[in-house]
């Protein structure tokens, strides 16, 4: 255990020092992130205007689920962002020779994924507060676990995103940062699950994603989230983990067979 | 076990296909490391030798055949085998972003190397990178990049190294000295040695044995003198030649 434990934060290490070594990437991590909270904080400042005091909780909302969707968003783009990184810089091999085992590389690149979301969300929180006076402790202590289920739903489609890279190389990018644009609309971030048409709702309650963002607004408009909804989160989440992790695996037997490891990213 | 699970590498009826290409890259290959010995891997470009040192680090499953490696397959047996080993080739590098000796330290983490800062330290002298150890990997020069790719592969102690052209990108001068650094250490350890190379005068002169191959089958093998003798050749270059040419040895008597 303390020997994987040591193989864990060497790896951690190599992610964290790539930042300190760049300001250019310590400043991508938050750039986006603090873009869109402005865009649409302002939108937002505006149509309350335009609606007068009726709208007053549509901050509230939008700010929330801005911030809450960027965990699950970061979080995959941070897991998959590591293995691309090993293969931009032609070290793959040397990682797929180390004496470390699958999940204590997948150990490091979660630990790297919760670092950098948590700094972002701070960014985030605290920019909130003082621009929009908005805070999120107003969820309350569910916001905790439904940002940890955010970050797991995160990481298991960083999983399967991850294994596409390895399958298709460079030409999955598309794929890669589309992905999580894809399960926007239908996670339910900004608007409830009745609000979509019938089809689109069926789609929507295949998503933990989903659950998770009813439970935000629910907690934000002051009610509880019910033991059932947490049943869905945790057992989706658990199934998609399974999903990415084996869809990783597969993809790697793959091109191994084919014998594509050492030359990803070179086609 | 005893004598099969010690020896450091063991390669019976290996094939290897890319998919889409018609001929086999390795095509029914034997061939063995014994402890201690230095084997140099031949052959014209696309013969195969990269290919087969793939297969023996566990990055190419295998369409039939078997690598041991200490008696353990790479494949469904990395634990035993991964941390006995290591690899350093012109075609994998180390990550531009970090600096040289950041690149060692989280090496010598991943392997659990002891007392490491002593050792990088040792290797840094040895192959007299000290001047550029806090330099980034990426402004190094092709040369002083693969002498950090050795003190890397060397870092971990393996009890057999691969090197894929390590002398490529080397001026004479660093290219003998390295020779002269491995032999010794080689020497000290009773490592084993699996290279390839391009470069028959070092061939010669580093292996004890080498083996030949040609569109990935074995064409000869044995100690230099030994296949000189046999082909009635007077330097490897000449074989080596005559195989890319005419596609066989042919035993002139
Ligand atoms: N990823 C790949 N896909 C298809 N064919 C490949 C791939 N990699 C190698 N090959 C082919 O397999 C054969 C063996 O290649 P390999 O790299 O093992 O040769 P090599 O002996 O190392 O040559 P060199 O001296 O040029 O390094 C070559 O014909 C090569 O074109
Ligand atoms: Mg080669």
């Amino acid at each position: 255990m303390s020997q994987s434990f040591r193989r864990i934060s060497a790896i951690f290490q190599r992610y964290v020092l790539l930042h300190r070594r760049s300001l250019i990437r310590a400043f991508d991590i938050c750039f986006w992130p603090v873009m869109d909270l402005l865009i649409w904080g302002f939108v937002t400042m505006y149509l309350q205007q335009l609606a007068g005091g009726s709208a007053a909780q549509v901050i509230v909302f939008l700010i929330g689920a801005l911030i809450s969707w960027d965990i699950h968003y970061r979080g995959q783009q941070a897991v998959t962002i590591s293995l691309m990184e090993e293969i931009w810089t032609r070290n793959i091999v040397n990682m797929l020779i180390a004496p470390i085992r699958l999940w204590e590389w997948i150990a490091a690149s979660f630990l790297y994924a919760t670092l950098k979301v948590g700094l972002v969300t701070l960014i985030l929180c605290v920019l909130a507060k003082t621009l929009y006076a908005f805070e999120i402790v107003r969820v309350g202590w569910t916001f905790v676990p439904l940002a940890a289920s955010l970050l797991l739903f995160g990481w298991a489609i960083g999983l399967l995103t991850a294994g596409l890279l390895l399958k298709f190389g460079y030409a999955a990018e598309a794929l890669i940062w589309g992905i999580p644009f894809l399960l926007q609309p239908f996670s339910c971030v900004f608007y409830p699950v009745e609000s979509l048409p019938h089809w689109a709702q069926r789609m929507a309650r295949c998503l933990p994603s989903t659950y998770a963002f009813e439970a935000l607004r629910a907690s934000l408009r002051g009610g509880t989230v019910e033991w059932s909804v947490w049943g869905w989160i945790v057992g989706l989440n658990v199934s998609y983990f399974a999903l990415g992790l084996g869809c990783l695996i597969w993809c790697f037997q793959d091109a191994r067979a084919a014998g594509r490891l050492s030359r990803l990213g070179q086609e | 076990m005893g004598f099969m699970s010690t020896r450091p590498l063991e390669i019976a009826q290996l094939v290897f296909r890319y998919p889409n290409a018609g001929a086999p890259a390795v095509d029914r290959l034997e061939m063995t490391v014994e402890p201690g010995e230095i084997v140099g891997l031949l052959g014209p470009n696309g013969a195969g030798k990269t290919t087969t040192l793939q297969a023996v680090l566990g990055l190419l499953q295998p369409a039939s055949g078997t690598v041991r490696v200490f008696g353990h397959s790479p494949l469904s047996d990395r634990t035993h085998v991964l941390p006995r080993i290591n690899f350093a080739s012109v075609d994998v590098d180390l990550p531009s972003n970090l600096a040289a000796r950041e690149c060692l330290r989280i090496v010598a983490g991943l392997y659990g190397v002891r007392d490491a800062a002593r050792q990088i330290d040792a290797l840094i002298a040895q192959f007299e990178l000290g001047s550029l150890q806090r330099h980034l990997v990426g402004s190094l020069s092709a040369g002083e990049h693969m002498r950090l790719k050795l003190c890397k592969a060397l870092l971990t102690s393996p009890e057999l190294l691969i090197l894929d052209e390590p002398t490529l990108n080397l001026d004479p001068y660093m290219a003998q000295k390295v020779r002269e650094l491995l032999k010794s250490i080689q020497r000290q350890r009773g490592m084993s040695i699996l290279h390839t190379s391009h470069n028959m005068q070092e061939v010669e002169t580093f292996c004890d044995r080498i083996v030949f191959l040609h569109h990935g089958k074995k064409l000869a093998e044995g100690t230099p003198r030994d296949i000189l003798a046999r082909f009635q050749s007077h330097s490897l270059d000449e074989l080596f030649i005559r195989v890319a040419v005419s596609g066989e040895l042919f035993q002139v008597r």
